[in-house]
C-alpha cells in the first residue's frame, strides 16, 4: 500500500463494533420477525446476536478498500498474460483443457453461491453476520467474474470455451455441481452458511485453488493462477465467517448440535463429491507435475481438518460421517474420474488423453499401492485401440446417484474392484445412491430429493426411449457446442495441432524448468 | 500437538510479512512452491505488525496482509497490532 | 409412477468387475422381454466391445437382483422374476478380471 498509515484513534476491536453492532436496531413499524421471515422456520436457536464477531473484524470501507487493491494487482497480471500472448506460453495445450473445466463448473458455482448468499446476507437477524455473509456474496460475484475474464484469453484460441452458461444448465457431467448450486439455493440461511462457508470451503475448497493452482503456476498460467489465489483469500474470511458461525450456534443453544452435525455431515459429503474433477486436473491434467491429488488431500484437508475437528470436539462435533471414506477413496478418486471422462470423451466439452509414459510412470510413483494394479492396464488397453485406430468411446447411458448426480462409478470403501449400489424406496418408487452418505441425504429430505431430474432418464423422456447411442453427445449440442472441436480425443484436435502449428509450448521447453 | 498454517501469494509484499513470522515464531516452517509459500507452525503463529515494519521500514496496516493472503487454517485472534493463529486443543 | 409390464421400465445392467464401463448402464427395457433375449440381445450390445465378452461361458455366470444373488429362468420375463421399474440386474463372470486383469 503507498497510503500512509495514519494512528487509528479508535481500535480494530471498536471500529469493527462502530460499523456493525452499533448499526443495528430494533424494528417498530413492522416487527422483527416480519422483516426477517426466514431465520427462524430450520429450527436453530439463537439467544444472543451480539455475541457472533467476524474473527477479522473486517468493516465495508476497509473491505472495499482491499477488495479493490485485489482487483488492481489481478487485472494487471490478467492484462499482461493477454498482452504478451502467454497463452501460447504455457507447458502443454492438454492443459488448457482443466481451464475449461474451471469454466464449466467451478465459474457458474461461484454465481449460482452469490446470489444464495445475498439472500442470506439478507434474511439473518444478526447484524455483523450479515455483513460478513454479504461480503461473502460480493466476493463470490467477483470470483465468477474474475475466473471468467481469465478464461476469455484462453477463449480466443481453444475451444470448449464458450458457451460455459449454456452446458452448466444441460450437460450431464455437470449435472453433480448444478445439482449442488441448486441445493444450496433451496436451503434455509442458517444451513447455507454450515453448507458452503464451513463445509465447502473450510473443509474443501484448498484443494483446488492452492495445490492445484500451485501446479497451474508450474504449467506457465498466471492468469488463472492469479485469479485463483486472489479469491482464495477472500475464501480465507468465508472459512473464518463458517468456523465462527458453528461455534456460534453451538453455543447459542444445545438443541442446534444436532442439525448442524446432520448438516456438517450432509454438506462435507455433497461438497466431497464435487472433487472427482479437481482430483483428475491435479494427477493427469497438469503435465509438469509437482504434488499428486493424494498428497494435496493429506496436506490441505486431512492434517487441516483433523485439526479442526479436534479443536470443535469441545463443542460435541464429531468429524462429518463420510469423513473416513473420503479418505480412503485417495488412492482411487483420481484414476476413477478420468477413467469416466476418458471413456465418455466425446459427449464432454474437454479433450481427453493417454499419458504419456513418464505421466504414466510419475502416477505408478505416487500411487504405488493402486495405480499399476488397477489402471494402468485400463490405460494401456486405451493406448493400444488407439493406436489400432478404434479409440473407445462409452456409448452407453450412466445410471447416476439420486443426491450427488454423479455417474455411479465410485467403489466401495477398502475394496477397488466392486462398484458401491445403495437404494431405498419411497412413496412406491426406488432410488438408487453411490454410498451411504448420499442415501442418508435422501432419507433425511426425501421431498426434495425424489425431483431429481436426473440427465440420463431426462434424455429418454425426450427421445421416447429411442436410439440410445450417442444420446449424451447430442445432448451438448443444445448448448451451442460444436461437434468435432469441443468433443473428442486431445491428440489430432483442433487445440492439439493449432498449438503447435502457433508455436506453443515453447518457452516452457527451451527454459527445461 | 496440531499445526496452525498460513500461504501467501510469493511475491515483494508478502516477503517482509513472511520474514516477520519468521523472526517472531521460532518453530515456523516454511515451504515454497510455485507462486506460493506456506508457513506452518505447531499449534500458534503470531504475526506482528511492528516486527513487519522493522522489516520495511514503513507503517503497515496488519488487515492489508488480506492481500497477498491465499489461506489459513486455526482460530483467528485479530487486532491493529497482531494476528494470531491457535488451537486450544 | 406407475408402469404395467408393456411399458418400457428403466433397468439398471452393471457387469462386476468391468469399469471399461464406468458406470452401471440404464437400460429402458420392456419388462415383457424374456430373461434369454435379455443375454442374447441387449448385453452383446451393451458390452459386446470388452475383450472378456466373448469369453463368457453364461453357464457359469452369477446373477443379483439389487444385491440378492438369484438364479435366473431364462424363459421366464423380468416382470416375472420380480424386476421393477428402477430395478437393477448385476452379473458376475467368475474367472474374467476385466483388461489385463485390471477389472476394468
Amino acid at each position: 500500500m503507498d497510503k500512509r498509515v495514519e494512528r487509528k484513534s479508535h481500535s480494530l476491536g471498536e471500529r469493527y463494533a462502530a460499523m456493525t453492532h452499533d448499526l443495528q436496531w430494533e424494528t417498530t413499524y413492522q416487527s422483527m420477525d416480519r422483516v426477517f421471515p426466514f431465520d427462524r422456520y430450520e429450527g436453530i436457536k439463537v439467544r444472543d446476536w451480539s455475541k457472533w464477531e467476524d474473527p477479522f473484524r473486517l468493516t465495508t470501507d476497509a473491505y472495499w478498500k482491499f477488495q479493490g487493491e485485489k482487483e488492481k494487482k489481478l487485472y494487471a497480471v490478467i492484462e499482461a498474460f493477454a498482452q504478451n500472448s502467454c497463452q501460447f506460453g504455457v507447458s502443454d495445450a492438454r492443459y488448457v483443457n482443466a481451464i475449461k473445466l474451471i469454466l464449466q463448473a467451478i465459474a457458474p458455482i461461484k454465481y449460482s453461491l452469490h446470489r444464495s448468499l445475498a439472500h442470506t446476507g439478507r434474511h439473518l437477524r444478526g447484524d455483523a453476520l450479515r455483513v460478513a455473509v454479504q461480503m461473502q456474496a460480493s466476493d463470490n460475484l467477483r470470483h465468477f467474474q474474475n475466473e471468467t475474464h481469465a478464461a476469455s484469453v484462453f477463449n480466443k484460441y481453444f475451444n470448449g470455451l464458450h458457451s460455459a452458461p449454456a452446458l452448466f444448465d444441460a450437460a450431464w457431467y455437470l449435472a453433480p455441481f448444478k445439482s449442488f448450486a441448486d441445493d444450496v439455493a433451496s436451503a434455509g440461511p442458517f444451513e447455507r452458511i454450515v453448507a458452503i462457508s464451513f463445509s465447502f470451503e473450510s473443509l474443501l475448497t484448498d484443494t483446488l485453488f492452492v495445490p492445484y493452482m500451485s501446479g497451474a503456476a508450474h504449467n506457465g498460467d498466471l492468469s488463472i493462477v492469479a485469479a485463483g489465489f486472489s479469491g482464495q483469500s477472500d475464501a480465507a474470511r468465508h472459512k473464518m465467517l463458517g468456523i465462527e458461525t458453528v461455534k456460534f450456534l453451538l453455543t447459542q443453544d444445545p438443541a442446534n448440535l444436532a442439525l448442524v452435525q446432520r448438516w456438517i455431515d450432509k454438506w462435507f459429503w455433497r461438497s466431497f463429491r464435487l472433487m472427482p474433477i479437481v482430483a483428475m486436473m491435479q494427477d493427469y491434467m497438469l503435465s509438469k507435475r509437482m504434488m499428486s491429488w493424494k498428497e494435496s488431500w493429506q496436506r490441505f484437508v486431512e492434517a487441516p481438518v483433523e485439526a479442526l475437528f479436534a479443536e470443535l470436539a469441545q463443542f460435541g462435533l464429531r468429524l462429518p460421517t463420510g469423513w473416513a471414506q473420503a479418505c480412503d477413496s485417495k488412492e482411487h478418486l483420481s484414476h476413477q474420474a478420468w477413467n469416466v471422462f476418458y471413456g465418455y470423451g466425446d459427449a464432454i466439452a474437454v479433450h481427453t488423453w493417454i499419458p504419456e509414459t513418464d505421466e504414466l510412470n510419475w502416477l505408478d510413483q505416487k500411487y504405488p499401492d493402486s495405480f499399476d494394479r488397477w489402471y494402468r492396464p485400463r490405460l494401456a488397453h486405451y493406448a493400444q485401440r488407439q493406436a489400432q485406430g478404434h479409440r473407445f468411446f462409452n456409448r452407453s447411458l450412466p445410471m447416476q446417484c439420486q443426491v450427488c448426480q454423479q455417474p455411479m462409478f465410485f467403489t466401495e470403501k477398502g475394496n477397488p474392484r466392486l462398484i458401491a449400489y445403495r437404494q431405498t424406496e419411497h412413496e412406491g418408487e426406488t432410488f438408487h445412491f453411490c454410498s451411504d452418505h448420499c442415501d442418508t441425504i435422501f432419507s433425511n429430505e426425501p421431498a426434495k430429493y425424489q425431483q431429481a431430474r436426473l440427465s440420463s432418464h431426462t434424455l429418454l423422456h425426450a427421445t421416447d426411449g429411442g436410439a440410445k447411442a450417442d444420446l449424451l453427445k447430442a445432448s451438448l449440442a443444445a448448448s451451442h457446442l460444436s461437434n468435432g472441436r469441443d468433443q473428442g480425443d486431445f491428440s489430432g484436435s483442433e487445440d492439439d495441432t493449432n498449438f503447435s502449428d502457433w508455436g506453443g509450448g515453447q518457452d516452457m521447453k527451451e527454459a527445461q524448468l | 500437538m496440531s499445526n496452525v498454517f498460513i500461504a501467501f501469494q510469493a511475491n515483494e509484499e508478502s516477503r517482509p510479512v513472511v520474514d516477520a513470522i519468521v523472526a517472531d515464531n521460532p518453530e515456523a516452517q516454511v515451504v515454497y512452491s510455485p507462486g506460493l509459500v506456506k508457513i506452518d507452525a505447531p499449534g500458534k503463529l503470531v504475526i506482528r505488525r511492528e516486527t513487519i515494519e522493522e522489516q520495511t521500514g514503513r507503517p503497515y496496516d496488519l488487515q492489508q496482509l488480506q492481500i497477498n493472503l491465499v489461506t489459513l487454517s486455526g482460530n483467528l485472534d485479530e487486532d491493529d497490532d497482531t494476528f494470531t493463529l491457535s488451537w486450544k486443543h | 409412477m406407475s408402469v404395467t409390464a408393456t411399458t418400457n421400465a428403466l433397468l439398471y445392467v452393471g457387469w462386476d468387475e468391468h469399469m471399461m464401463f464406468a458406470t452401471p448402464i440404464v437400460l429402458p427395457m420392456s419388462l415383457d422381454t424374456r430373461f434369454e433375449e435379455l443375454i442374447h440381445t441387449a448385453l452383446p450390445s451393451l458390452y459386446g466391445e470388452h475383450p472378456d465378452f466373448k469369453l463368457i461361458d453364461w453357464s457359469k455366470a452369477q446373477w443379483f437382483q439389487g444385491d440378492r444373488l438369484f438364479t435366473p429362468r431364462m424363459q421366464a420375463t423380468l416382470a416375472e422374476q420380480g424386476f421393477g421399474h428402477k430395478a437393477v440386474l448385476r452379473f458376475r463372470t467368475p474367472g474374467l478380471e476385466g483388461l489385463r486383469g485390471s477389472c476394468g
